[in-house]
Parts: C-alpha cells; sequence; structure tokens
C-alpha cells in the first residue's frame, strides 16, 4: 500500500489486516512503543481539525515516532501562494509518513503524485476520509463482533455527508448489509451512490423520513448532524428536525445491542442524556481512531509484515 | 457539393451530425498548414446525416481525444490516392487536458497547473468522472 487517498483502495482483505493489527495493538500497546523509532509522521494540516490531527499525532508519538506539521493553512507556505506539489515535495525530505487534510476535493491524490513518502489522505473536503471509515468499520466490528449480517441506520445529513457515503461503500462488500437511511428527501443520499453502490451490489435499502419508524430494526445507527441551512424551507426543517435528534426517549424501543456510532463533532443530534446509555460507541469510537490510524502508520511503512 | 479528394492525408468519417467543428477544435487542426474540408450534414445510410473532415497531409491524431469525442469516428489515412489504414476508435481509459473539471470544490479550480485528467468508468453511458474529485463531466 503506497498511499491511501479512497477507502475502495483498500481490498477487504487489507481491511481485515488493519483491524487485525489495530486489534493486538489495543491488546498490548507496550509491544509497539518503539517501533517507528526515528521515523517522523508530517500533519499537513490545511483546514483545523481536532479528533483528525490529534489521533494522528497520537497514534504516532504511541508508535514511539516522532511528529511536525501545521495545523492550518496560514502557517504554512500555502499562505504565499506555494502550489501543494511544492509543499509535499518539501515536507517528502523531512519524514517518512504525511497525513494531509486540505479542503478542496482531490488534493491528496494531487500531492501524492509528486510525493516520496507515503500519502494518508486525512480528509479532502465533502470528498473521502479514509481513515474515519477505518475508525467506523473498527468500531462496528467490536461492537457487534461482525461486519457481515447487520441492519444499519444512517440518519442526518446523508447527501454531504462523506463518512456516511464512504461507510456506504466500505461497508456493501460484506455479505448480508442492509442499509435503512433516515433523512429529509431533502437530504437523501445521492442518486450515483444509490446506483453504484446500493444497486451494483444487489444491497437491501429503504429510505424513511423519520428515525421512530425504523429505531427498533437496528443494529448500527451512524448519527450525521442535519444543519439548518441544508433545507430548503423553514416550515420543513421546523417539522422534521427532531426526527434526527437521538434521545433516550427514541432509544426506548431500540434493540438492547444497538451500538450508536457518529463520527463527531455533534452538536445536539444526540442528547448528552446518551452518553451515559451503554449503547453510546462515539467516544469508543475515537479512541479505535487512534489504534487503527497505528495499524495504518505501521503497514504503511511496511513496519509488520 | 464537390470536395476534391485527398492524395496523401487523413479521412475522419462517421463523425456525429454537429460534431465536426468539436473535432476541429480538439485535434487543433486550425493550426495546420494545409487545407482542412469540414463537411457537415452529409447524407448518410447507416447514421441519417454525419459529418466528415479531410485533411490534406498526414500528421498523428489524438486518437484518445477522438474517440471521447465520438467513439463511432473512422480514421482513414491515404497515401498517393489509396487508402492504406482504417481504425476504428474506442473510448479511451482515461483523457487529460481535453475537459475541464467544473466542481468549484476540486483541487484542480485553485492548482491550474494540474493536468485535467478524467477517468472512464462507465462504457455503456459514456461516464467520465474527474480523478481528483470524481465530479461526472458535465456534458
Amino acid at each position: 500500500m503506497k498511499n491511501l487517498i479512497d477507502p475502495m483502495d483498500l481490498s477487504v482483505k487489507e481491511i481485515d489486516n488493519l483491524l487485525n493489527l489495530a486489534d493486538k495493538i489495543t491488546a498490548n500497546p507496550s509491544a509497539y512503543e518503539d517501533v517507528c523509532n526515528h521515523k517522523t509522521l508530517a500533519t499537513l494540516f490545511f483546514e483545523p481539525s481536532t479528533r483528525t490531527r490529534l489521533s494522528f499525532e497520537a497514534a504516532m508519538l504511541e508508535l514511539g515516532g516522532n511528529v511536525l506539521g501545521f495545523s492550518s493553512a496560514n502557517s504554512s507556505s500555502a499562505a504565499k501562494g506555494e502550489s501543494i506539489s511544492d509543499t509535499i515535495q518539501t515536507v517528502s525530505c523531512y519524514s517518512h509518513i504525511i497525513a494531509m487534510r486540505h479542503p478542496k476535493e482531490g488534493a491528496p491524490l494531487a500531492g501524492a503524485t509528486r510525493a516520496s513518502v507515503p500519502i494518508i489522505n486525512a480528509g479532502d473536503g465533502g470528498h473521502n476520509h479514509p481513515t474515519q471509515t477505518l475508525t467506523d468499520l473498527l468500531t462496528i466490528r467490536r461492537e457487534k463482533g461482525r461486519l457481515d449480517n447487520l441492519t444499519i441506520g444512517l440518519c442526518g445529513d446523508l447527501k454531504f455527508g462523506r463518512t456516511v457515503h464512504s461507510l456506504m461503500k466500505a461497508m456493501s462488500r460484506y455479505k448480508n448489509i442492509r442499509f435503512i437511511c433516515v433523512s429529509p428527501e431533502e437530504l437523501r443520499i445521492p442518486e450515483y451512490l444509490k446506483r453504484d453502490v446500493v444497486e451494483k451490489y444487489n444491497i437491501e435499502f429503504i429510505e424513511v423520513e423519520k428515525m421512530e419508524d425504523v429505531i427498533d430494526e437496528l443494529d448500527v445507527i451512524y448519527m450525521t448532524r442535519v444543519q439548518k441551512e441544508r433545507f430548503f424551507n423553514e416550515a420543513d426543517y421546523i417539522r422534521l428536525k427532531d426526527s434526527y435528534i437521538l434521545d433516550l426517549d427514541k432509544l426506548k424501543t431500540a434493540k438492547k445491542d444497538l451500538s450508536i456510532l457518529h463520527p463527531l463533532p455533534r452538536v445536539n443530534e444526540i442528547a448528552v442524556e446518551v452518553d451515559d446509555d451503554p449503547r453510546a460507541c462515539y467516544f469508543r469510537q475515537v479512541k479505535n481512531g487512534k489504534y487503527v490510524r497505528m495499524a495504518l502508520i505501521m503497514t504503511m511503512l511496511g513496519l509488520h509484515k | 457539393m464537390n470536395i476534391d479528394s485527398i492524395k496523401n492525408g487523413i479521412v475522419l468519417d462517421h463523425i456525429s451530425a454537429g460534431k465536426s467543428m468539436r473535432v476541429y477544435d480538439s485535434l487543433n487542426l486550425d493550426e495546420l498548414d494545409c487545407s482542412v474540408a469540414i463537411i457537415k450534414n452529409v447524407k448518410s445510410q447507416k447514421m441519417g446525416r454525419k459529418d466528415i473532415i479531410k485533411i490534406d497531409n498526414d500528421f498523428e491524431i489524438d486518437l484518445d481525444v477522438l474517440g471521447y469525442i465520438d467513439p463511432n469516428i473512422t480514421v482513414s489515412y491515404i497515401k498517393d490516392g489509396i487508402t492504406v489504414e482504417k481504425k476504428k476508435l474506442a473510448l479511451p481509459e482515461t483523457i487529460t487536458n481535453v475537459e475541464v473539471c467544473k466542481n468549484p470544490r476540486c483541487i484542480t479550480s485553485v492548482e491550474t497547473s494540474l493536468p485535467q485528467t478524467f477517468k472512464l468508468v462507465d462504457k455503456e453511458n459514456h461516464v467520465y468522472r474527474c480523478v481528483y474529485c470524481e465530479s461526472r463531466i458535465a456534458k
């Protein structure tokens, strides 16, 4: 694996290997604390991020490696108009692996064409976020014990949510997956995704407007934020907004072993009262993100055979 | 209407009616010094109407560009008045610097030195997507 730009760059077998390694690291972190000695990760974040950047940095530090980089375009030569390929070629001289986030779609791929070290896409606009997908897959596998035979609810902004699109693509390769998409009509998943994923893999797929109608059927619910500005009119927003907030009342009819995931940050789409429910996995999900990034860094540096 | 046959050159036949000017522009035929004939709306048994371009000189044609514009075009190479080679085209797997990505969120919108490359993702429906942002070419 030279670069990780798109979650679909990874085969099911490669994903399994990464998740297995993440499990091993979690079980015995001290065995891996020197694996990346004398290796440096560059985190090039052309737009702000809390979780992803810190998760990458924590991952590398816990592997015994070093970290350098910047956390906004303003603190790099991009502010002077330097091209991505020049920045990447320069940083390739100082590091062994690069994690890059950029607001423009396809920027990590543009950088990868000129990089002499592996590039990890840490999010490119509304396009791809492969390490979030790996985090989600690891979380589902840990919580449910499997990645097949699942009914997965996707709730909220399914039109613009890149994490939802990537998760659907990745999960579609496993057996007997059923998607229930819960969103207002304006924010349903794009047509191309229905054609290229749902129809192509012949996946059972339902679209509904209200969470209450389907929550009892779900093994996993993947929550995302619904933004008011995405609605065409105020009346629809007022009519539907509460349908996309998960609270203890709605969870009354849910399965006892439901897993609640969220890529975070959340605003109000999951009530704080849900945090103490054992079905809430989103903070465990954050931790899983670190372990899966540790596995990814090791694999891409060729330190795990 | 009579157009002289050519002795040494290239004939682009079976161009879908109305596409000849696009072919002319895309292959930069305006930069040639030789005679170039664009014949539009010729009656055709197979196609109903078609366009033909005759180029009175041999030069290297970008068959990928041509295949992308219209994979049904036939390219005939003429030498001493005789057709020495006929090529049928196919949709190319990738095209570079033929189209421009219209997605304002695409990296190519700000890094203009990047090659504008599109990949064929659906042969049946002639769908190409930007390799960077995966936006579909807006026809």
